[in-house]
């Protein structure tokens, strides 16, 4: 022992100060602050998603028409990349240093913890190289999702396409989150939550160097992903194709329902777009060249988000609502002097034998009749007023589903519009306006508008004698193939059915009446096809519209033929819709139309001025 | 037999306990840190928890070999072990084999050998002999310079060596010198010495002078001068700093305020020392050389910042300090390891469980980092009993110390307790972001037979020399 033996205490106290000052880092480390917890998780658990695989679609006859490929997103997860040698990766997946260097920049500033997409869709061979020398790139890896492919490049507005969710998508379903796709028009959007599935997710353990070690708590958080059940549509894919080859180089729209039960055959609109463009990397780029495509407007839906005067086909209507009410009688003969006159008033009609009767009338498609007989409609003094007798014939349009949604199993469809009385008073600044201020409405002119769907529909009611299902495109959905039971409800329209055989009989006389019909382009060998040709007035050319439905007496197909500037109805609409209709009943074109279709096909009413309307 | 009876009775069993206790934990946690399923078993000596086991034989052959030794061997062999030693480290820097960047390693086939571990024992033998010595007088120039020498020999080799950490251990003598006898003023030194730096790096030259003028004053006022004179003192040194300052700003010498302040100092420093000279005030030239010293100190803080520490040792102390802050970079290894021991909780994840450690994401953790695997899957109460258990062992050894006849076996002993402690404090300082990252190993935890036989043979001479304590060796 010497003097110093009390410095033991000092010693000792700094050994235990220390000690101490450790314990309260190591409870303030380990007990009060969580930040490290979470890190270590972060760390240490990696989360994937497992995408479901999304249903398949196929048409009407078990053709496939959307079905899934394997596609490879190289994923980044920033806080776990290190240094890694740049030219190798670069040449690995084919982007320059810059770019690379600007995605995990945009991945940092997504998130430094959480994975984010470095490059979409790798091809499978860039994904087998990538794969072996994965190891080099601690914090990237890959994740495996599926495109979807197109066997048929046809029906690209019906089946809609895929597209990265936005922020809107992911406020309102908390489902999705970012880099998911969703459906984002036609099909895949309407069924998206059918198609889907349910998707699943899987957390693993992984190591410093992002390797897999393992399932997290023995996979207690994993969750399978449900598969996303198949569509079967309404559509015959074949007669699509064929629809869309008549209709290449001419805008405009087709849609054809089979009458007995509402199921669409063919729906399109022209010019339309290859859906395969819309997948992969090259989309957003395919999809502003399109987008800005002003004078064609590829991506706008035609057949159902265009509305048009229905022109002469409308005259089916008016027919139908003055035998209901009893304007006119299937005998009733009206005069016509190359037009309509009324005072100083004059609608214009073509050159016909005078008078005519309904089945006549249909036939010459002449104004004059529906002129007078739907100002006999509305101004028949049991209704009172004007107004009211235009109410009541609005009454009997619309329960032909115009003027209102159908009701279909698309996104996107459009009202058209049937203005109310009101509308007509305002219009012309009384409550006592007359018949004749509207009675360009008499033949599909003026204030109506209506989309080719509706059209189609129209068509429908008359082949099934007064009543329709409502248009829809999906046939059955996955293993129990159960619709929505609405599409199964029979829609009686407001007109009895023995009013529509005079109207049926004008329409087959507008086939097969001879000289001065004018659908006869759309007849058939052994196939009675009721048709109705219309021109519908436009500021640049006429549009060529025709209707029809075959056969008479056991419809099968009923459709509405659009042209936009295609003149007449009888020009392109109506060959067109005989040449459809013929391959769908009989599955080929005969001989002797063999030259209407090549006719058809080539005509071109985009790229070449067409001649002036001098039939 | 008789004397076999007596050694067994005279030995420290707490102590061997607490030594025991630790071994084993230390092994556990080993097997935990580099488990892999391909390897389950605990006894597989291809793994490191195998061969961990493999040293730990061998270092319960080495104690027993240490307690059969007669005590007096030890002080009588103190010099010319020091002296083979030396040898060695001289040795490992022709022929040793480099490992991490350091050159302090000798290769015999499969196995390597690292003499640093064993110059601790040695150096605390030499310094204990030669503080025991009859007569012995620390503050007589020749002790302190051979002191030194017995010190900085080691030191200087190891640190050639590029092995900073286990150099460092070495001024960790420092606590044994106080407890026989050096000034508690230089224990103060170096604590300020220690501020001053830190306090230099992460504010300025600047900040700390003007803390050593308000500390000058202090002492000052302690040694009795009037507040009167120390404020006419400041008033002159103001004014002369301000007069500079206006003249530096308007000739644009661009100067800065630190060697504004320091000339100002200087200048006045002379009829300051004039006016001490004329009333014979010998404390206040004391406090007035110190201020000049401590001036000079800062002023060489940066310089032996930035040209002495290699860039790898600045940036560790940058990180600690806060200065500045890179994570995934030179501070990711303290990161990782905060995580790892922060994500522990109150009572672990449990063995084996640890996720940070197991998946590697803590660099080193079978040796440096071992303390991790401790926080992660312990808690806070295993990280905790393991740093009680050392500060018990390190107070027994001091309490054991201080029952010592022969002083020879005293400072060896607060030697032993010393070197325990400096390992301790930085190795979990580290991992808790509380001292610079300096690879040293954590006694008894770490992997590695060096370390671990090194620290046996410390510990186990010690308790050879305390099973004789009531005999006086010289």
């Amino acid at each position: 022992m010497n003097n110093y033996s009390n410095r033991r205490f000092t010693i000792g106290g700094i050994f235990a100060f220390v000690i101490l000052i450790f314990l309260i880092r190591l409870f303030n480390l380990q007990i009060v602050n969580d930040e490290y917890k979470l890190s270590a998780e972060s760390n240490s658990q990696r989360r994937v998603t497992q995408y479901a695989a999304r249903g398949l679609i196929y048409d009407r006859n078990g053709d496939l028409l959307v079905y899934n490929q394997a596609a490879y997103d190289l994923m980044i997860i920033p806080r776990q990349v290190k240094t890694f040698d740049t030219l190798d990766f670069c040449n690995l997946i084919g982007i320059n240093k810059e770019d690379v260097i600007h995605r995990i920049k945009k991945a940092k500033k997504h998130s430094r913890y959480r994975s984010s997409i470095f490059i979409k869709q790798l091809s499978s061979e860039c994904y087998a190289v990538l794969q072996e020398k994965l190891y080099k790139f601690p914090g990237f890896f890959v994740q495996t999702r599926t495109l979807r492919k197109y066997p048929h490049h046809n029906a690209a507005h019906t089946l809609g396409y895929l597209g990265e969710v936005n922020d809107r998508h992911i406020e309102k379903d908390k489902y999705y989150t970012q880099g998911d796709y969703i459906g984002k028009s036609g099909l895949e959007s309407t069924y998206e939550e059918v198609l889907r599935g349910v998707k699943g997710l899987k957390v693993y353990w992984v190591d410093v160097y992002n390797r897999i070690k393992g399932s997290f708590h023995n996979g207690d958080l994993d969750k399978n992903a449900i598969e996303g059940q198949d569509i079967t549509t309404t559509l015959d894919i074949k007669l699509q194709e064929y629809a869309e080859e008549l209709m290449q180089n001419k805008k405009g729209s087709i849609v054809a329902i089979d009458p007995k039960t509402g199921e669409i055959l063919v729906k399109l609109s022209s010019p339309s777009y290859d859906p395969e463009m819309f997948v992969g990397r090259a989309m957003s780029k395919n999809y502003r060249e399109l987008a800005n495509n002003d004078s064609l407007r590829p991506l706008f839906d035609r057949s159902m988000i265009a509305t048009y005067p229905p022109g002469s086909i409308f005259k089916l209507i008016n027919a139908l609502i003055g035998l209901q009410e009893g304007i006119i009688t299937p005998n009733t003969r009206i005069k016509c002097h190359d037009g309509y006159h009324a005072g100083r008033f004059t609608m214009g009609c073509h050159h016909h034998k005078s008078p005519l009767d309904l089945k006549e009338s249909i036939q010459h498609s002449c104004n004059a009749y529906y002129a007078q007989t739907f100002r006999e409609i509305l101004d028949a003094p049991r209704f009172g007023s004007t107004s009211n007798g235009y109410t009541n014939w609005k009454k009997h349009v619309n329960s032909f589903g115009f003027g209102t949604k159908l009701g279909t199993d698309l996104p996107s469809e459009l009202t058209g519009f049937i203005p109310q009385a009101t509308y007509h008073a305002k219009r012309n600044k009384t409550k006592n306006w007359k018949s004749l201020n509207i009675v360009s409405m008499a033949i599909g002119q003026g204030e109506l508008s209506i989309t080719p769907l509706q059209m189609a529909n129209m068509v429908s009611c008359i082949a099934n004698r007064g009543y329709y299902y409502t248009p829809h495109i999906v046939k059955s959905i996955g293993s129990d193939g159960k619709i929505d039971s609405k599409f199964l409800i029979k829609n009686q329209t407001t007109i009895e059915p023995k009013y529509f055989e005079p109207v049926i009989e004008g329409m087959d006389l507008v086939v097969h009446g001879g000289e001065g019909s004018t659908g006869r382009s759309s007849a058939i060998k052994d196939i009675r096809v009721c048709g109705k040709t219309g021109t519908v007035q436009n500021p640049g050319i006429d549009h060529s519209v025709y209707v029809a439905f075959a056969p008479k007496d056991d419809p099968k197909i009923a459709l509405v033929v659009y042209v936009e500037n295609g003149v007449w109805g009888s020009r392109y609409a109506a060959p067109i819709s005989g040449l459809i209709i013929e391959k769908y009943l009989k599955g080929e074109i005969s001989e002797n139309k063999k030259y209407l279709e090549k006719r058809m096909l080539e005509a071109d009413l985009i790229n070449t001025k067409e001649d002036k309307q001098d039939e | 037999m008789n004397r076999r009876v007596s050694l067994i009775k005279n030995l420290d069993w707490i102590t061997i306990l607490l030594y025991a206790i630790l071994v084993f934990l230390g092994w556990i946690n080993i097997y935990a840190a580099v488990y892999n399923e391909d390897h389950q078993s605990i006894l597989d000596a291809t793994q490191r928890y195998g061969k961990q086991l493999i040293w730990i034989g061998a270092a319960i052959f080495i104690a027993i070999i240490i307690l059969t030794i007669e005590s007096k061997f030890y002080s009588a062999f103190a010099y010319p072990t020091l002296i083979v030693m030396i040898l060695l480290l001289l040795a490992v820097l022709v022929f040793g084999v480099k490992v991490n960047g350091a050159r302090s390693w000798f290769q015999l086939g499969s196995i390597r050998f690292q003499p640093a571990e064993f110059a601790k024992f040695a150096t605390n033998l030499a310094i204990a002999r030669y503080l025991s010595q009859y007569n012995f007088k620390i503050h007589k120039i020749k002790s302190l310079f051979i002191t030194g020498l017995i010190l900085f020999t080691p030191a200087v080799l190891i640190l050639m060596q590029n092995d900073t950490g286990s150099a460092l251990v070495y001024s960790v003598f420092i606590l044994v010198l106080y407890r026989e006898g050096l000034s508690g003023f230089v224990l103060l030194l170096a604590l300020l010495a220690a501020i001053f730096f830190v306090f230099t790096l992460i504010y300025s030259s600047f900040t700390v002078a003007i803390l050593i003028v308000i500390i000058a004053a202090i002492s000052l006022k302690m040694i009795g001068i009037q507040i009167k004179q120390i404020a006419i003192a400041f008033a002159l040194l103001a004014g002369s700093f301000g007069t500079l300052w206006l003249i530096n700003k308007g000739t644009g010498l661009q100067l800065g305020n630190f060697s504004l302040l320091v000339i100002s100092i200087l200048l006045n420093g002379i009829p300051f020392l004039v006016y001490i000279y004329r009333n014979k005030i010998k404390n206040a030239a004391l406090v007035l050389l110190l201020v000049i010293g401590s001036l000079l100190y800062t002023f060489s803080v940066s310089y032996i910042f930035e040209q002495v520490l290699e860039p790898h040792q600045q940036q560790r102390i940058n990180e600690l300090l806060g200065i500045q802050s890179d994570p995934y970079g030179a501070g990711y290894n303290v990161n990782q390891s905060k995580i790892a021991i922060g994500s522990g909780g109150f009572n672990g994840k449990g063995f084996l469980n640890g996720t940070q450690t197991k998946f590697n994401f803590v660099p080193e953790q079978s040796t440096d980092f071992i303390f991790c695997t401790v926080g992660e899957e312990w808690g806070f109460l295993g990280s905790a009993l393991v740093l009680i258990l050392h500060l018990s062992l390190i107070l027994r050894l001091i309490f054991l110390s201080e029952r010592q006849r022969s002083s020879f076996s005293r400072i060896y002993g607060y030697g032993v307790a010393a070197i325990l402690f400096f390992h301790i404090a930085v190795n979990v300082g580290m991992t808790i972001g509380l001292a610079p990252v300096i690879g040293i190993p954590l006694p008894f935890f770490s992997y590695g037979g060096s370390s671990l036989w090194s620290f046996t043979i410390l510990l186990f001479i010690f308790l050879r020399l305390d099973a004789n304590r009531l005999e006086l060796l010289r």
